[in-house]
C-alpha cells in the first residue's frame, strides 16, 4: 500500500450511464430514508465498473447523488485500495497476488513477467491497454500463484502461462479463467483422490428423508 | 445520582458521563489528544487509557467508556502508566523531532505528555514517514508530518464550523488530513482549527516563526471586531501585540473566536497615528499637542454650537464616548450621534439589545432572522444557532439575502414586506415554546429602518415572543461601541442632526466643525469645507480627510468598558501602550476640554468611570446581560415607528466581512482573507 491520490489528469465531467443509474437507485432503495449514504461503497463499485476507475468528477457526482459531503466520498474512495483512482488498462487490469503463499510459489516471477511485458507497476502501459498491480491476499492460496485479471481469477500460473494470457488479452481474445495447471478448481493435481465413487453423484447413495427436522407440527384435525 | 470510585475515592456523577469525565470530577487529570469536550468522541488516540473494574483485564479508553454505577476507575496504576507509555511511543514513531523549529513548541500537548509518559530514547530503527504539506488557506499553516491523526480538526470543521471540507484520506500509515483538493477552508472560524490541534501540524500562518509562547505577556481582553465582545487573551511582546487567542466564556464565545478577531492584530502595528497633525495648505504636517489643541480651539470659538457635530466610531470604548459627549453637551452641541451606519435605533433599552442572550439561543426552538447574515456579522452567534439547530429542536426562517449559513432554514422573502406574510413559518413560530427574532443592521439602516423595527416588533408580539421569563426580541449589532453609545444616549439631542444630517449639513456648508471620534465608516470625502477633527488610532478615511488629527489608542492600548449586543458591559485591560505621542482617547478629550474652556470634571479614568456608572447605571453591571429579566416591562408596541414596508431586498450590513474597520483595513492578513473570499465568491470552482 502506498499513498493514494487522485489522478493528475481528470476528465471534465462524469455522467451516470442509464444502467449504472438504475443499479445505483436500487442500492439506494435498500436503505431507509435519510441513510442513503450507506450506498456509497456499492455506487463507487458501479462507477468503477462503468468507467474502469473512479474519477474526481465521479466522486462529486456520487456526493451529489447521496447528499453527502464530497470529502466524505473521497475518504471512502482513498481508504479502499480496490477503488482505482487512476485510469486502468482498456484490455486488462492484472492484479498479481503478492502475499506469502503466492510469493512462496513464485509470484515474484509473475511480477517480473508483468514488468517486462507491461511496464512499471501501478501505471498504465504506454499503449493504454494494460495496468498491473501487486495486491494483498485474494484468498486463492490453494491455487497459488495467481492473479486477478479484470473480473476473473487466473490460477496456478507460471511465467509462461501468464505471458501467454497477456498476449491473448493483447490480441483481443479473452483467455479462459481458472487453473492453468490443468486441474479442476482446487482439486489435487492429477484429479480427485477422495469422493470419487460415481454412486455419490447419481443419486443411488441417497436415502429418502422421512421428515425435515424442526418443521412445525401439523395441526391436529378438529 | 450514580456513584463511582476513582482511585478509591467515591464521586457522584451525572448519568451519561464518560469515565474520563468522572475521573476529572475526582480531580484526576487524564492525558488526551483526540478527546475535546466540545466535539464528538473519536476515541482514536488511545492516550486516555485507564484501568476499570469490573471489566476486562486490559486498559480501556476512558473518553469513550460510559461510566457506570459502582465502577472503579484507576488512573495511576502501573498498568495505566505502562499502557500510556506504549501509546505515546507509537505516536512518536512518526512524529518528527523538530520541536526547536515548531511553532507549537511550549504549548504543545504532545510535548507535555511526553514529559510525563515519554521514553528517554527511541527504539524505532525504521524510516519515519513524511507527509506532503497541504494548503488550507491564508490562516492555517500545515506541517502534516507532525500530524498524529487525532481528527480534532475534521470534527471541528464538520460539527462546529459547519464546513465539512476537511477529511482523513488514505489509511494506516498513509492516512493524511486534507481539505478536499486542498482548497482553502471557507470558514470564518478557521483559526480555531490551529488552536485545537494538539500538536504543531496546524499552526497560525500569519504568526509563523514570530514568537515563543513563553516570551509573551498575556492580558485578558474583550474583542471589538464585532458586537459580541468575545473573550480574548491579548499576547504582547514589548509594544507589539503578537497574537490574540480566545478565552473561555460560555455565555458568549464558548472557546472559539472568529478569524477577524484573531488575525486583525497585525493591523495594530500598521497605519498608526503616533503624533498630532495639522492640515496646512492641503497637506498634513506634524504638530505638537499644544498646536493641535490650539487649532481646534480657534475653530470652535469661531463658530456656534448648532454648527458643530460629534460622531463616534464603532470601536470606541465607553469612557471616551462619555467624555466626548459630556464635552460637546457642555458646549451646547446637539448634533451628536454614534450610529455611523444610520441604524434607526434608540429608546427603550430592550428595543436595541440581543435580549435572548447568546447562551439563551440554546433554548430557542423557532428563530426568525430578519435582514441579517449572522455568519458574517457575528460568527459566534451563528455557531450557537448551528449548535442548537444540530440538536434538531430549532427551526430557522430567514428574511433577507439567502446566504449559506451552515444550517438549514426556510427562506421566506428578501425584503421588509415579507414580515407581514410569514406563510408557513408563521405557524412554526406560533407553535414554538420559545420563539425568537433576530433583526440585523442591514434591516435597520436607512429611512425605512424604524418601520422595519416596528414591523418586527409586531411579529414578536403576534407570536408571543416576549413574556415574563423569555424575551425573544433581538437586535444584532455589528459595532462594538454601539450599545454602549445608545445606553449613554449618544444620539442627537432634541432638534439635533443624526449622522446623515451632519454629513449633508457639512456638504452644504452648514456645519463648521465636525469631531470624529474614531469614526471612519462615513462618507468622509463628502464633508465639504467643514473643519474636521479626527481622534483615533489609525490613518484611515477619517484621518485622511481631517484638518486636525489627534492620535488615540487602539482597543488593546487602553483600559475600557465595552457593552456587547446583549447589553453586557465588559471591562478590558490594557495590553500595550499607545504608539508614540498618542494618548488614551479619554485623556485627549479631557486635555482638549481645557483648551475649549469647558474643563471636564474628572482627572482620572476611575473618576470618569464613576461618573459614567453614576449617570448610566447599566455600565456598572459588569459581565451581566439583562436577558429576560426586564421582559415584563418591555412594551413592544412602542418600538420603532409606523411606516410603509418596501419590497426592496435588505442590504447586507457588511460589504466585506474582513474589512469592516480601520484596524482590519490596516491588516495584511485581513486583506489576504478578503481577496480570497472575493475570489471564492466569484468563481466557486476556481480552487478545484
Amino acid at each position: 500500500m502506498s499513498v493514494r491520490r487522485l489522478a493528475k489528469d481528470q476528465p471534465a465531467s462524469f455522467a451516470f450511464a442509464p444502467e449504472t443509474l438504475a443499479l445505483a437507485n436500487w442500492w439506494i432503495g435498500k436503505y431507509p430514508a435519510g441513510r442513503q449514504r450507506s450506498a456509497v461503497i456499492p455506487i463507487l463499485w458501479l462507477v468503477q465498473k462503468q468507467d474502469g476507475w473512479v474519477s474526481e468528477p465521479a466522486i462529486r457526482a456520487i456526493a451529489a447523488m447521496l447528499n453527502m459531503d464530497v470529502i466524505r466520498v473521497l475518504e471512502v474512495a482513498t481508504f479502499y485500495t480496490m477503488f482505482q483512482l487512476e485510469p486502468v488498462g482498456r484490455k486488462a487490469l492484472i492484479q498479481v497476488c503478492g502475499t506469502t503463499p503466492c510469493q512462496l510459489r513464485g509470484s515474484l516471477e509473475l511480477m517480473a513477467v508483468c514488468k517486462d511485458k507491461i511496464g512499471a507497476k501501478d501505471h498504465l502501459s504506454a499503449d493504454g491497454d494494460f495496468t498491473w498491480q501487486e495486491v494483498e491476499c485474494l484468498g486463492a492460496c490453494v491455487n497459488a500463484p495467481m492473479a486477478q485479471i479484470n473480473d476473473y481469477y487466473y490460477e496456478d500460473l507460471t511465467p509462461e502461462s501468464l505471458a501467454k494470457i497477456i498476449d491473448d488479452f493483447r490480441a483481443g481474445s479473452a483467455p479462459k479463467p481458472g487453473s492453468y495447471a490443468g486441474r479442476h478448481t482446487s482439486e489435487p493435481e492429477g484429479g480427485a483422490l477422495t469422493l470419487t465413487d460415481p454412486a455419490l453423484y447419481d443419486g443411488k447413495a441417497g436415502k429418502p428423508i422421512k421428515s425435515l427436522p424442526n418443521l412445525p407440527k401439523p395441526e391436529p384435525a378438529a | 445520582m450514580p456513584k463511582a470510585k476513582v482511585n478509591g475515592v467515591e464521586v457522584e456523577f451525572e448519568p451519561g458521563m464518560t469515565a474520563l469525565q468522572v475521573a476529572e470530577l475526582a480531580g484526576e487529570e487524564i492525558p488526551r489528544f483526540c478527546y475535546h469536550e466540545r466535539l464528538s468522541i473519536a476515541g482514536n488516540c488511545r492516550m486516555c487509557l485507564v484501568e476499570v473494574k469490573p471489566g476486562p483485564p486490559k486498559p480501556a479508553a476512558s473518553c469513550a467508556l460510559p461510566a457506570a454505577e459502582n465502577m472503579e476507575i484507576f488512573t495511576n496504576t502501573p498498568m495505566v502508566k505502562k499502557a500510556r507509555e506504549g501509546v505515546l511511543e507509537f505516536l512518536l514513531i512518526n512524529h518528527p523531532l523538530d520541536c526547536p523549529i515548531c511553532d507549537q513548541g511550549g504549548e504543545c500537548d504532545l510535548q507535555d505528555e511526553t514529559l510525563g509518559y515519554g521514553r528517554d530514547d527511541s527504539r524505532f530503527q525504521e524510516n519515519k514517514r513524511a507527509v506532503e504539506e497541504k494548503f488550507m488557506g491564508p490562516l492555517i499553516k500545515t506541517v502534516m508530518t507532525r500530524c498524529i491523526q487525532c481528527t480534532r480538526c475534521v470534527r471541528f470543521a464538520a460539527e462546529i464550523a459547519g464546513v465539512p471540507e476537511l477529511g482523513m484520506i488514505g489509511r494506516g500509515e498513509d492516512a493524511e488530513i486534507t481539505t478536499y483538493l486542498e482548497g482553502a477552508v471557507t470558514s470564518e472560524l478557521s483559526g480555531n482549527l490551529a488552536d485545537i490541534c494538539p500538536v504543531g501540524a496546524l499552526t497560525h500562518k500569519p504568526w509563523a516563526f514570530n514568537y515563543r509562547p513563553w516570551e509573551l505577556k498575556k492580558t485578558e481582553g474583550v474583542d471589538v471586531m464585532d458586537a459580541l465582545g468575545s473573550a480574548i487573551r491579548i499576547d504582547t511582546r514589548g509594544p507589539e501585540v503578537m497574537r490574540i487567542l480566545p478565552r473561555i466564556n460560555e455565555e458568549i464565545n464558548e472557546e472559539w473566536i472568529s478569524d477577524k478577531t484573531r488575525h486583525v492584530c497585525d493591523g495594530l502595528m500598521r497605519q498608526r497615528l503616533d503624533r498630532p497633525y495639522i492640515r496646512e495648505k492641503g497637506r498634513l504636517r506634524e504638530a505638537t499637542w499644544a498646536e493641535a489643541f490650539a487649532a481646534v480651539a480657534k475653530r470652535v470659538s469661531a463658530t456656534t454650537p448648532d454648527k458643530m457635530g460629534l460622531i463616534a466610531g464603532d470601536l470606541q470604548d465607553a469612557e471616551s464616548m462619555k467624555a466626548a459627549m459630556d464635552l460637546f453637551t457642555a458646549l451646547g452641541v446637539k448634533n451628536i450621534d454614534c450610529r455611523q451606519d444610520g441604524a434607526q435605533l434608540g429608546g427603550a433599552r430592550e428595543s436595541y439589545l440581543f435580549n435572548t442572550t447568546i447562551l439563551g439561543l440554546e433554548a430557542c426552538d423557532a428563530l426568525l432572522l430578519v435582514g441579517t447574515n449572522p455568519r458574517r456579522e457575528a460568527a459566534l452567534v451563528n455557531a450557537r444557532i448551528r449548535k442548537t439547530w444540530l440538536t434538531g429542536k430549532l427551526q430557522v426562517g430567514l428574511i433577507g439575502e439567502a446566504a449559506d449559513l451552515n444550517y438549514g432554514y426556510e427562506h421566506i422573502g428578501a425584503g421588509p414586506a415579507s414580515l407581514a406574510k410569514l406563510g408557513a413559518f408563521g405557524k412554526v413560530l406560533k407553535a414554538a415554546a420559545n420563539p425568537a427574532i433576530i433583526i440585523g443592521q442591514g434591516a435597520l439602516t436607512g429611512p425605512g429602518g424604524a418601520a422595519v423595527l416596528r414591523a418586527a416588533a409586531k411579529v414578536a408580539a403576534d407570536h408571543k415572543m416576549v413574556r415574563a421569563d423569555w424575551n425573544g426580541f433581538n437586535v444584532l449589532h455589528t459595532a462594538a461601541a454601539r450599545v454602549g453609545g445608545l445606553d449613554m444616549g449618544f444620539t442627537p439631542r432634541k432638534g439635533g442632526k443624526d449622522v446623515a444630517g451632519m454629513i449633508e449639513a457639512a456638504a452644504s456648508g452648514k456645519l463648521d466643525v465636525l469631531f470624529l471620534l474614531g469614526a471612519d465608516e462615513i462618507a468622509a470625502d463628502k464633508l465639504g469645507s467643514a473643519f474636521v477633527v479626527y481622534l483615533g488610532s489609525h490613518g484611515d478615511a477619517g484621518a485622511n480627510r481631517a484638518d486636525v488629527v489627534l492620535p488615540g489608542a487602539a482597543y488593546t492600548e487602553k483600559p475600557g468598558i465595552y457593552v456587547n449586543t446583549e447589553g453586557r458591559a465588559q471591562v478590558m485591560g490594557r495590553a500595550a501602550f499607545p504608539k508614540g505621542e498618542a494618548r488614551e482617547d479619554w485623556a485627549v478629550i479631557r486635555a482638549l476640554s481645557e483648551h475649549l474652556g469647558k474643563q471636564l470634571p474628572y482627572d482620572s479614568l476611575e473618576a470618569l468611570r464613576a461618573r459614567l456608572m453614576q449617570d448610566h447605571p447599566t455600565f456598572g453591571q459588569v459581565d451581566y446581560a439583562p436577558g429576560a429579566s426586564t421582559a415584563a416591562g418591555f412594551d413592544l408596541k412602542s418600538v420603532g415607528e409606523e411606516g410603509a414596508l418596501s419590497d426592496k431586498a435588505f442590504a447586507g450590513a457588511l460589504s466585506d466581512f474582513y474589512l469592516t474597520n480601520p484596524i482590519a483595513r490596516a491588516s495584511v492578513t485581513m486583506a489576504e482573507c478578503s481577496a480570497l473570499a472575493i475570489s471564492v465568491r466569484r468563481a466557486p470552482l476556481a480552487a478545484e
